[in-house]
Formats: structure tokens, C-alpha cells, sequence
């Protein structure tokens, strides 16, 4: 130690100090605060980020939800005259092809005009030449989607043409569209009225259902109404098409028809008089077409447009006041098919002028006479935009297959081009949770049925039964686990001895760490189908398990004492245990005789005979399945909850003499009850957004009861099932993603509520 | 009586009652499919029995192993097709699931059978029983082994079965040569091929025009020409190989005494359950597991093994890991430790834990949404546009799906790694503070090493969690069958884009969306044993670590 104590006149080294010098200290201080910093930003991020993720998970499953609120857009873009309309002319319609290039309009002087859409400039034009002396008087239009068009002459006979597009890409990327009229039932003129008169009313439908007919229905000058069905055959050797033709003169329209529509099945045909009715004409076997009913549509107003919606089933009619109405052929319980009107919509305030509808969904747009554009939907009966467009009336307006862009024209022959934005027209809250009434359908019902076989039928997208199907679900889970649940807690925290509750407790908390799709397939492959075998066993279970185990606390009391001894007071259930094993062999293995007896040897029969349907992965397969799913969230709270009510408490009642189970009910439960409660709502937020099981145990079929013998479909196996197939961006797409959103919100709500709960438990008990 | 009843005595029982079903329906369930998945390796005995069909009076031999026995009300059976005579309807009937196999030649492999009309089982110690590549399981008596069409073993020749054997483990050897060069050499080859795709896309992407595209395209061409040689030698050695494995057939006789030849190519295990000693069977156990574990599945995932699915899983949660972990301690050490404890930490906190309650198809649908469409598709837009149309980043994949799981993790390793760290007395954080500690020195060296262990309980927590997860996963990035290993030999080795499969999912898949349920049955069961035993095992190998953590900081703390 000498060596420290320094004197001059030693010959050492100079003085040296253990500690860095200065400035390496300051250095090192520096480090040691940039380092503190960086720690500190880091570990900040970090807790921000997760913020951040929170936030942004609700804020995206919204975003992505939010278009569903939005209405329609209509942006005009250009704007000229209409080209190629001779001198006094008219437009008799008017198409917007798919890519958006082209236009066709038809004039009623017979002049097809194809133009581009972009500028107005004419590409082509083909005159259809009607017969010399002739010209038409009336005009009509098939089904969209197949292009057909009829011009009726002053002489009785109707032309039929076909506009086609045709794409190629001659240069590699760019594409062309070549234009084109055809003639698809002849050259020559189809007679409809063999007595010549003029042609005032005409409607025109081809049927792809057998063989290719073509309907055609006209309204002559004196009034007839009359029907002809075309059929071709084309020639195998000389490809020569014949075409032959059946006409039929039906029953006289009581008034004056302005208005008739043909269906596409050739079945229906729909006569609007200018009294405001609308006729129902059966016309399936033509030769006994009759008048099936009439529908004031109009109530003393006239009807001024008349349209189908795509799939020619639903009738929209607008009236001279400016209203909307949706109609179709409903098949009702005596069988018999009558036209019904379904909706209404916004009412325009001026006659309406035009009816366009869309080319694949049930949407349609008004032009009035006052100029204003209205969108509206049908099955979610919602108008999704009024917009003024023109100073005075609409002429014509045309919708592109894509429902991307708008093509109009005014009175004055002026041509609007707008871009449109009408994505999710078919959700509306009305469409999502009360009843509608779809198309064909007897009533208004609750349908999940989001995919259809074609196009033209519409999506059915009420969310009712899932959330019934989730509640139900949810409903039966509980009622099997929150008895085992919280009881079971009772006992493990207050009667259980502290060694035996160390064991017991992670025992049953391993049913957490269960893979819920181990569980979803034991119920669906192997619950279900032994269910199926031993329905009474169900039921002599829900009996007599807990009649033997009363039974068995009133044996006890017989026991010898050397049993008890082994097993005292905080063993009871390892008593039962063999109690249970026993009763669960004794209820399987009579469960066939009990079935002979009883069921007339199958209690699912039996069932089916008295009227309850019977699926195989049924409510009560998922119940038991999920209940085991969510016994040890209930069990492991609430055991929480009651093994923490202070012991002074419980001593305190116990010391004036009441009985341990007086205890329990007296003082126990009530301290402990909000936890119990908290247990019971995080359980059930588990079992509502519960996936796998609900998909494996369940037919997964949208249905609306609580019949325990039935399946369900749930919001969060709807999601699990449709998500992967959907289109990104769709109606439907959204609609999961607020499937998505509800569950959420409603399971972050019921933890909340829980947690809050909890945290009031916890400080009463402190200050107790 | 009623005092009893007052005191309140059996409402005790009733509630250890409870307690006692629940322990029953866990260790049941566990051991329900323990049993069932186990028993799926043993070599289960074949019987042959004669039936007589008690309507036609027909008999019928049936040549199989019992799959499953229920005894029902007759009345049951008769519902379901069988015929039961008149008087027999209001009795009980046994009926036996009977894996005949031979689904090419029968159409069903399973067939029901009641007890009505059945003979004695006899156990026939010479029959084989073949797992096949195609179409399941054969039963039948052997006949004779041809070799190029040649006859050079009998059935009754001493040296039969195991010359068998050893032709069935050539045609396995020839198998595998095939696949080596199918899967790595072709498999390399076409790799290639589409990086040399891409290259010519970049070019017209860059707009590189003149001398050096000419010489880029050249080069490309000159390329595809060597790689096109190349596949045709190797196109050659497998003819040759496939030609090879076509030599060797097993000629059959069937329970209906129709003769069957089977090309052992089709053969891969051949056992003779009934005339095998239990020391035997249990090796054939053994080497039965082993093969499923480690082989990969057949015949739509309903036969062979479950390797790529345990090899998927495992990755994921891997991956999950190393994403969840850090962020989510760090997030706890900021609530904690820095954020001011007011009411707006204690939203976000109570925010956190809720986030544990939200079911997980909630993550999934954000994940599929956000992560695979927003992020990905626009990753691929930015770093892979050369391979559009075709998604690199922008389709499901093992990244995403890691990244979902661990955002669905995220709430259960910042509860209890905050958990631990409340538990440090602030005594130890003062102390370190008054030694001149900075903040981030007292938190990295004394506060987070004594929270340790805590964070791998968050962690193992996190773990069990995600491994079972099948939900999220299925918007996410899983397949029912994924072509490769998200891990290989290619460059860059680690393929955090592929799709995977999982065990969760291949036990949904099977059990539910195959053809032959049936079949399908005995796998889901081990594979749902398997799955298990891997929660147990990342559980306990989290819990010894945990364990020694605590064991090495208490003796540094003390």
C-alpha cells in the first residue's frame, strides 16, 4: 500500500490517476447520454407503434368499409351535339359499349349511327332502308346484354337488328373496335299484324332458354295486341337460316296502352294504359294468354317510362308526377302468379322521361322532364344521387356494361359524357338488416346467399342471420360452459385445498392452449356423429349428472370413516370423479335401449317425425364444442375473482356461524359477483368471434331460428369462408370486411366493459 | 334431511361436480385423441370373415382391418340402408367399419358391415397388406413376384417376403433418384428459366433499346439454349429411370378370388400384420410414425406423412417470434417505464389487453386486407415489377402471415413482460440510479434481465397462441398444399413470400374438404397429436429456459 503514498524524491513515474482523464470522461459522458437517448427514442417509438397498430387496424377495417356509405358521383366531361341525327329526328336509343369508346344511337328515321365517345365525331353509320312507302312508328330494345332492336312499321311489320362490336388488336396494345349491323332473324321485314296496320306499341325479347326464339309484341293503331314468336333453324348442309314464325292476337287491354314490355322468358308481358294501370299478361303458352291482374301504378296519373330492371323480372314504371315504382310476378301460396308491386322510390318531381337500367345488377337511372339525373337501386330501394343535369328535359341516356360512365342527352340534343362512381349501390342499412324482398321470392325475407349461378341474380346480402347465427352460437356455448365455469371456480378457490388447487387449476387452463381446430374437428368428426347415435344420452347426462351428485353428497354422509378421512372436506371431487365416469358409461351404453323403448328405435327419427329438423352438426355440437372453448376464460377470471375476496371476510361470517356454503352465498358471491361478471362478458367475447369450431361443427347454412337441432352460420366462419373466394374492392369484399368491423367493435366493447369491471373489483377489494 | 340440504352440503358437491367434469372432459379430450392417433400407426390385425347376406342369401368374403365398431338400435342400420330382417328391428346389431382397401378395383375402400350373417373372423397369417401411392391401401394374399414379366418368386417360396422387401426398397431408391431430379435439378432449371424471363421484362421495363438489348437478348438466348440441353439430358436419365422402376410386379389375389398385378412402383411398405410378433409390430410402429413426421403427404394430404406442414408451422412461429418479440417488450418497457401515468396510458393499456380478446378472423381480414393488398401491392409495385402480373409480395405468404400472428401475439407478450416488469421493487431501479446509472443503463442492465423471464413466459404464451391459430392464417398465406418448403437451397434461401401449409389448416383440410373422409380420418387425428405434442414441447422447451433464466438472475440478484 506504500506505493499510493507518494513523496518527492521518489524515483516514480509521475502521478497517475486510476480515473480517465477528462476529456475521455466527457467522451464517455457524451456516449452514455447519446445512448441514453437513443434508448430512449427507441422504447418511445416502440410504444407509440403500438398505438399506432391499434389505431390502425380499426381505422383500416373502416376505411375500407367507409364506400359503402357513399352515394353515387356524376362528373360531366364533355359535352357536344348529337352527331348524326338528320333534320327533325329524334333518338330512339341509345348504347355505350363496354370499353367506353364508342356510342350507338338509333334514330326513328332507321339511321344507326356509331360515334366516338370522346369527341362525337362519327365513325359509322348504317340506314336500315326501311320498305319503300314505310316508316316506323314505334321502336324497342331487348335485354342489354344482347344487343337485339326492333323498328315497328306503318304497315304492320317489324325489323329486327342486332348491333355488334368487335375488338381486335391489329397494332399489339392499342384496340379496335369495329361496329357493325346485323340482321339476325332475315333480311326482310317480320309481318306481326297480317291485317297491315301501323305498328304503335312494340316489344322485342330473345329467349336462349331450348332453342333461340324471338319474341315480338306489338299494340296496332286499332288497338289489337298482338304476338309473335320467331324460332330459326339453320340449315346443317347449307347453312341457310330459316326462320318461322307463330303469331298470336291476345286479349284486348282494357284502355289506352302507352306503354309494353316483354319478358325474357317469353312468359310475362306488361301493358301500361295512360290511366296509370299496368297490365299483367300470362302469355307462357301464348294461345291461352290471359290477363292475369292489373296494378294502379299510377293512381290517376299516367305512366310515362316503363323499363325492365337486367333479367327482366322486376317492372319499373315512372309516372307523369314524377314517382317510381318497382313490380314484379310473385308466385303466391295458392301457386298462382300475380304481378305485385314490391317498391318505391324517391319521387322526381317532374314526369319521368327515361328509364335506363344497368347491364348485370338491379340498378337503374331516371331522366325527368325537368332535366334532373336521378340514380336509384333496386334492392336496396335506395336512390343514390338526384343531380340537375339539363335546363329542360331528358331525351336519352345510356349506361356502359362497367357502370364506369354516363352518356345523356337533353331535349336540345345536347350529348353529356360523365364519368360515374356507383360501387356499393346493392348496401344500404335497410338492405342489410331488415327484411327485403328479392326478386321471386313470395315475401320479404332474410337471405345470406352472396353468390348467385348468374349474373342477373341478385346478391341477397342481409347480415340478420349471421348475427342471429352468431348469438345462437354464442347462446348455447354459454349455457354449457358458464354453469361448469363459474361453479367450478366456486369450489376450485374456496373449498379447494391450496395444494390441490395448484394442480388442479393449470389442468383445466390447459383447455385454453387447445388449437380451437382441435377442437372444431373432434366436434365435427367425432362429437357430432356420436351425438347423432346417442341423443338420449344427452339428455339422461343433463339429468342425472347432477341428481348422482347430490346423490353421492347424501351417500358420503354413509361413507365409512376411513374414506373419509382419505379424502376430507376440499376432496369432494375426486370422490365424483368415478360418480361422473360411471354416470357418462351407464347413460352411452343404455342410450339404444333407451331409443328401442322410447324413439321407436331412433330418437333422430323420431325427431324428424315430430317436425324438428335434424342436421348432423347442429347447435348443440357447437354449444359443447365452444363451451369447452370458453370454460377455462370463465373458469380462470372468475376463480380469480372469489379466490381473492379478503380472507377476513369469509372468516368473519364463518366465526358467526354461518356455514361454509351461507358463506359463499352471503359473502363470497356478492363481493365477488362483478368479476364473475367481467368473467362471464369475456367469455362470451370469445365465443362470438370463435372461427374454427363454429366452421367445423356447423352445415354452416345461413338459416334464422335457435332450434337446437340445427345449424348456423356465424359472422366470423362467414368471413373464414368467403374472404379467400371474394373480389377485392366489391360490395361483397366490403360487406366482410364490416362483418369484420362489427365483430371488433362489438368484442373490444364487451372486454372494455369487462376490464372496467375488473379494475372496480380490484380496487374495492383493496379498500376493504 | 332438510337441515343438510340447508347447510348447504350438496350444493358443495355439485360445484366440485363441476370441477370434476371439467378435469374428465380435458384429460378426456387429450386422451381421446392420444389413443386415436397413435393407434393410427399400429399395424392393426386384417380379418377375413364370410358373410352371409341374409336377403339374397349370397355370402360374401370380406378381406380388412376393423376401422371403428358401433352398436346401434337396429332400427338406426335400417335407416342407413342396411337390410335388417322384420324381426330383428327392435333389438341392438353391432356394425363394423371394414378398410378393405383396393379402391381401384372395389370403388370404396370402407364398407360397413352389421353382425347379421357374419361368421367367424379368421385372422390369414399370409395376407399383405401394400400402401400404395395411389389409391390407398392394398389387402390381399400374394401369389408370386415377376421380374420383367418373369415369374421368380412364388407366395409359398421361404424367401418371399423378404425378397419382396428388397424390391419394394429398390423401386423406393429409384423413387427418390427420380424426385432428386424432378424436384432439385428440373426444379433448378425452371428457376432459371423465369429469372431469364424476367430479365428480358426488366429490359422492356428500363426501355433499354439498341446495342444493349441486342446483347442482353443474345446473352438470354444463349442461355435458354444451355438450359434447354440441359433439361433434355436430364429428361433422358428419367426416362431411362422411369423405364427401370416399371420392372418389377407383385402379382395379388383378392378376397374375391380375382388376380390383380401391382407394379411395386406403386409400392411403398409392405407388412403382413397378422403374422407379425409385437416386437416386430412395434419397430413397424415406430418406423410407420417416423415416415409420417418426416415424409410428404400423398393423395390429396390423405395419406403419407405431415412433414411440410410441421416444417411450415414451425417457420411461422419462428418468424412471428422475431417479429413480436422485440417490438413487444419495448412497447411494455414504454408503458412502464416512460410513458406518464395518467388516464390516456391507462386507455392504451386496457386498448392492449382488449386487443387479446379480439377474436383472431378480425386479424386476419386486417391482415389480408392491409397487409397482403396495401402492403404487398405495393412492394411488388416498387421491387418486383418485372414479375407482374404474377404477385411476388402481393398474394398470401408466409411474411404476412407471420406478421398478422404477431400483431394478434402482440397484446400477450406486452401484458405479462409488464407484468414482470411491476414486479421489480423500485428499490433496485433507485439504487442503480443513485449510482450514477443513466435511465437506459438501469433499464438494460438491471431492470430488463430481472424481467427476463417474464417476457419468455410472454413469449411462450405468444407461442402456444399462434402455433394452434388456424383462422387468420387461412386469409393469410396457407395452403392446403404448397409445392415447396418456404426454406431450401435456392437463393436467398429464407422465402418469406410462399405460401405454407400448416398443421391447424391440414387438419381442417383434411378432416373436412377431402374426398375420402374416411381414409382421412385416423391422419387427423395423429396429425391433430402431432400438433399438440409441438404446443407442449415449444411450451415446456420455453418453460426450462424460462426456468434457467430465473435460476442464473436469482444467484446474480442474491
Amino acid at each position: 500500500m506504500t506505493d499510493l503514498v507518494r513523496t518527492e524524491g521518489d524515483n516514480l513515474p509521475p502521478a497517475r490517476s486510476l480515473l480517465p482523464d477528462a476529456e475521455t470522461r466527457m467522451r464517455r459522458r457524451k456516449w452514455r447520454m447519446i445512448r441514453d437517448g437513443i434508448s430512449r427514442w427507441g422504447i418511445t417509438a416502440a410504444g407509440f407503434g403500438v398505438v399506432f397498430s391499434l389505431t390502425l387496424i380499426f381505422a383500416y377495417l373502416f376505411y375500407e368499409v367507409a364506400p359503402i356509405l357513399r352515394g353515387a358521383q356524376v362528373s360531366p366531361q364533355i359535352e357536344y351535339d348529337m352527331p348524326g341525327l338528320a333534320e327533325g329526328a329524334t333518338v330512339s336509343h341509345l348504347v355505350m359499349e363496354r370499353h367506353r369508346t364508342l356510342g350507338t344511337v338509333y334514330a326513328d328515321d332507321g339511321m344507326v349511327t356509331f360515334f366516338a365517345i370522346e369527341d362525337g365525331s362519327v365513325r359509322a353509320a348504317f340506314p336500315t332502308g326501311f320498305p319503300t312507302g314505310t316508316r316506323a312508328t314505334s321502336f324497342a330494345a331487348a335485354e342489354l346484354t344482347q344487343s337485339i332492336t326492333a323498328y315497328g312499321l306503318d304497315n304492320g311489320q317489324a325489323l329486327v337488328l342486332q348491333h355488334d362490336f368487335e375488338s381486335s388488336f391489329p397494332e399489339g396494345t392499342t384496340r379496335h373496335i369495329e361496329p357493325s349491323v346485323l340482321r339476325p332473324f332475315g333480311e326482310d321485314p317480320i309481318v306481326l299484324d297480317e291485317q297491315a296496320q301501323p305498328l304503335e306499341l312494340l316489344a322485342v325479347q330473345q329467349t336462349d332458354r331450348g332453342a333461340t326464339r324471338l319474341g315480338l309484341a306489338g299494340v296496332t293503331a286499332d288497338q289489337r295486341l298482338l304476338l309473335a314468336i320467331l324460332s330459326t333453324q339453320e340449315n346443317m348442309m347449307t347453312g341457310e337460316v330459316t326462320v318461322s314464325s307463330n303469331r298470336f292476337t291476345l286479349p284486348d287491354i282494357p284502355g289506352t296502352p302507352v306503354k309494353l314490355l316483354l319478358d325474357k322468358g317469353l312468359r310475362n308481358l306488361f301493358v301500361a294504359t295512360d290511366d296509370g294501370m299496368l297490365h299483367y299478361y300470362d302469355v307462357s303458352s301464348p294461345a291461352q294468354a290471359r290477363l292475369v291482374n292489373s296494378l294502379d301504378v299510377g293512381e290517376g296519373e299516367a305512366i310515362t317510362a316503363m323499363d325492365f330492371l337486367v333479367g327482366s323480372i322486376s317492372v319499373i314504371t315512372g309516372t307523369a308526377d314524377g314517382r317510381l315504382m318497382q313490380s314484379f310476378v310473385v308466385r303466391d301460396a295458392a301457386n298462382e302468379r300475380t304481378l305485385r308491386p314490391v317498391r318505391t322510390f324517391d319521387q322526381h318531381s317532374g314526369a319521368i322521361r327515361v328509364i335506363a337500367p344497368e347491364y348485370s345488377r338491379k340498378g337503374f337511372i331516371v331522366g325527368d322532364e325537368t332535366g334532373t339525373l336521378g340514380i336509384h337501386y333496386g334492392t336496396s330501394s335506395r336512390t343514390l344521387l338526384k343531380k340537375s343535369m339539363y335546363e329542360n328535359a331528358f331525351e336519352n341516356i345510356a349506361i356502359d356494361p362497367r357502370v364506369q360512365a354516363l352518356l345523356t342527352v337533353g331535349e336540345t340534343g345536347r350529348v353529356q359524357v360523365s364519368t360515374l362512381w356507383n360501387r356499393h349501390p346493392e348496401l344500404s342499412f335497410k338492405a342489410l338488416w331488415n327484411r327485403v324482398w328479392y326478386e321471386g321470392q313470395a315475401e320479404p325475407e332474410f337471405t345470406w346467399q352472396s353468390s348467385a349461378a348468374r349474373d342477373e341474380v341478385e346478391s341477397k346480402f342481409s347480415l340478420a342471420p349471421l348475427t342471429v347465427g352468431t348469438i345462437k352460437a354464442a347462446f348455447y356455448a354459454m349455457l354449457f360452459a358458464m354453469p361448469l365455469g363459474l361453479l367450478g371456480a366456486i369450489y376450485t378457490a374456496y373449498f379447494m385445498t391450496p395444494k390441490l388447487r395448484g394442480a388442479v387449476k393449470p389442468v383445466i387452463e390447459v383447455m385454453e392452449a387447445l388449437p380451437t381446430v382441435i377442437l372444431g374437428f373432434l366436434a365435427g368428426l367425432w362429437l357430432a356423429p356420436f351425438l347423432e347415435n346417442h341423443l338420449p344420452a344427452v339428455f339422461s347426462i343433463l339429468v342425472f349428472m347432477p341428481l348422482s351428485m347430490i346423490g353421492m353428497a347424501a351417500l358420503w354422509k354413509f361413507a365409512p370413516e376411513l374414506l373419509k378421512r382419505l379424502f376430507p372436506a376440499g376432496w369432494e371431487f375426486v370422490v365424483l370423479i368415478p360418480v361422473i365416469l360411471l354416470i357418462g358409461w351407464v347413460a352411452v351404453y343404455t342410450s339404444p335401449f333407451v331409443e328401442i323403448a322410447f324413439f321407436d328405435g331412433s330418437m333422430r327419427q323420431w325427431l324428424t317425425d315430430n317436425n324438428i329438423t335434424y342436421d348432423q352438426r347442429n347447435a348443440l355440437v357447437v354449444g359443447i364444442a365452444m363451451g369447452f372453448a370458453v370454460i377455462p376464460t370463465i373458469y380462470s377470471i372468475a376463480e380469480d375473482a372469489v379466490f381473492n375476496v379478503p380472507k377476513h371476510l369469509t372468516q368473519g361470517s364463518l366465526a358467526l356461524g354461518a356455514t361454509s356454503w351461507q358463506t359463499v352465498v352471503g359473502v363470497v358471491l356478492p363481493t365477488a359477483s362483478p368479476g364473475m361478471f367481467s368473467a362471464i362478458m369475456i367469455g362470451m367475447g370469445r365465443a362470438v368471434g370463435e372461427t374454427m369450431i363454429v366452421l367445423m361443427a356447423t352445415g354452416n347454412s345461413p338459416i334464422m331460428n335457435f332450434n337446437i337441432f340445427e345449424g348456423m352460420r356465424t359472422l366470423s366462419a362467414n368471413i373464414a369462408v368467403e374472404l379467400p373466394e371474394t373480389a377485392v374492392g366489391s360490395s361483397h369484399f366490403r360487406i366482410l370486411f364490416l362483418a369484420a368491423l362489427v365483430l371488433f367493435v362489438l368484442t373490444f366493447v364487451l372486454n372494455t366493459a369487462a376490464e372496467i369491471v375488473r379494475q372496480r373489483l380490484r380496487r374495492k377489494y383493496s379498500s376493504l | 334431511m332438510k337441515n343438510w340440504f340447508r347447510s348447504g352440503t350438496p350444493w358443495i358437491w355439485l360445484t366440485g361436480g363441476a370441477v370434476a367434469l371439467c378435469l374428465v372432459m380435458v384429460i378426456g379430450v387429450v386422451g381421446l385423441i392420444a389413443v386415436r392417433g397413435l393407434s393410427h400407426f399400429w399395424p392393426a390385425p386384417v380379418i377375413a370373415v364370410e358373410i352371409e347376406n341374409l336377403q339374397t342369401g349370397e355370402m360374401r368374403r370380406v378381406l380388412g382391418p376393423i376401422s371403428r365398431t358401433e352398436t346401434v338400435p337396429a332400427q338406426v342400420a335400417a335407416d342407413a340402408g342396411n337390410y335388417i330382417p322384420e324381426d330383428r328391428l327392435d333389438t341392438l346389431v353391432t356394425r363394423y367399419l371394414f378398410r378393405v382397401g383396393n379402391r381401384d378395383q372395389f370403388g370404396a375402400d370402407f364398407v360397413w358391415h352389421t353382425d347379421l350373417g357374419m361368421r367367424e373372423f379368421e385372422y390369414p397369417a399370409q395376407v399383405l397388406e401394400l400402401e400404395r401411392r395411389e389409391w390407398g391401401n392394398f389387402y390381399g394374399y400374394p401369389e408370386a413376384l415377376l421380374v420383367d414379366g418373369e415369374e421368380v418368386l412364388t407366395a409359398d417360396h421361404p424367401d418371399f417376403l423378404p425378397g419382396l422387401k428388397d424390391l419394394v426398397e429398390r423401386s423406393l431408391v429409384l423413387h427418390d433418384d427420380i424426385r432428386q431430379i424432378e424436384r432439385g435439378e428440373v426444379g433448378e432449371i425452371n428457376r432459371q428459366m423465369e429469372q431469364l424471363r424476367r430479365e428480358l421484362r426488366r429490359l422492356d421495363l428500363n426501355d433499354v433499346t439498341g446495342m444493349a438489348r441486342t446483347e442482353e437478348e443474345a446473352r438470354v438466348a444463349a442461355e435458354r439454349a444451355r438450359l434447354d440441353a440441359e433439361y433434355d439430358e436430364l429428361r433422358a436419365d428419367l426416362d431411362e429411370l422411369y423405364a427401370s422402376t416399371r420392372r418389377d410386379t407383385l402379382r395379388m389375389r383378392m378376397s374375391d378370388d380375382r388376380t390383380v398385378s401391382i407394379p411395386l412402383a406403386q409400392v411403398v411398405r409392405v407388412t403382413q400384420p397378422n403374422n407379425m410378433s409385437v416386437p416386430a409390430k412395434m419397430v413397424e410402429y415406430m418406423d410407420r410414425f417416423w415416415t409420417f413426421v418426416t415424409d410428404e403427404p400423398r393423395e390429396a394430404n390423405t395419406e403419407g406423412g405431415i412433414f411440410p406442414a410441421l416444417f411450415g408451422t414451425v417457420t411461422m412461429v419462428i418468424v412471428m417470434s422475431i417479429m413480436v418479440t422485440p417490438f413487444g417488450v419495448l412497447a411494455a418497457i414504454y408503458l412502464r417505464e416512460y410513458a406518464r401515468q395518467g388516464p390516456i396510458t391507462r386507455a392504451v393499456r386496457i386498448s392492449v389487453y382488449n386487443l387479446a380478446g379480439v377474436p383472431s378472423i378480425v386479424f386476419g381480414v386486417f391482415g389480408l386486407g392491409f397487409f397482403v393488398y396495401f402492403l404487398g401491392g405495393n412492394i411488388d409495385q416498387l421491387f418486383f415489377p418485372e414479375a407482374l402480373p404474377r404477385p411476388t409480395f402481393g398474394s398470401p405468404g408466409l411474411f404476412w402471415a407471420s406478421l398478422t400472428l404477431a400483431l394478434l401475439t402482440l397484446p400477450v407478450v406486452i401484458v405479462s413482460t409488464e407484468e414482470g416488469l411491476a414486479r421489480i421493487p423500485s428499490t433496485i431501479r433507485q439504487g442503480s440510479l443513485a449510482l450514477g446509472a443513466t435511465k437506459s443503463e438501469t433499464l438494460w442492465k438491471v431492470v430488463v434481465p430481472l424481467s427476463t423471464p417474464a417476457m419468455m413466459t410472454g413469449l411462450i404464451l405468444a407461442i402456444a397462441r399462434a402455433a394452434g391459430e388456424v383462422a387468420p392464417l387461412m386469409l393469410v398465406g396457407v395452403v392446403k398444399l404448397a409445392p415447396s418448403l418456404p426454406i431450401d437451397g435456392n437463393f436467398p434461401y429464407i422465402h418469406l413470400e410462399r405460401q405454407f401449409m400448416h398443421l391447424g389448416f391440414h387438419i381442417y383440410d383434411v378432416g373436412f374438404q377431402s374426398p375420402n373422409v374416411e381414409a382421412a380420418r385416423p391422419l387427423v387425428y395423429a396429425t391433430a397429436l402431432v400438433l399438440i405434442l409441438l404446443i407442449i414441447v415449444l411450451n415446456l422447451t420455453a418453460i426450462s429456459i424460462r426456468n434457467h433464466l430465473r435460476e442464473k438472475y436469482r444467484s446474480e440478484t442474491d
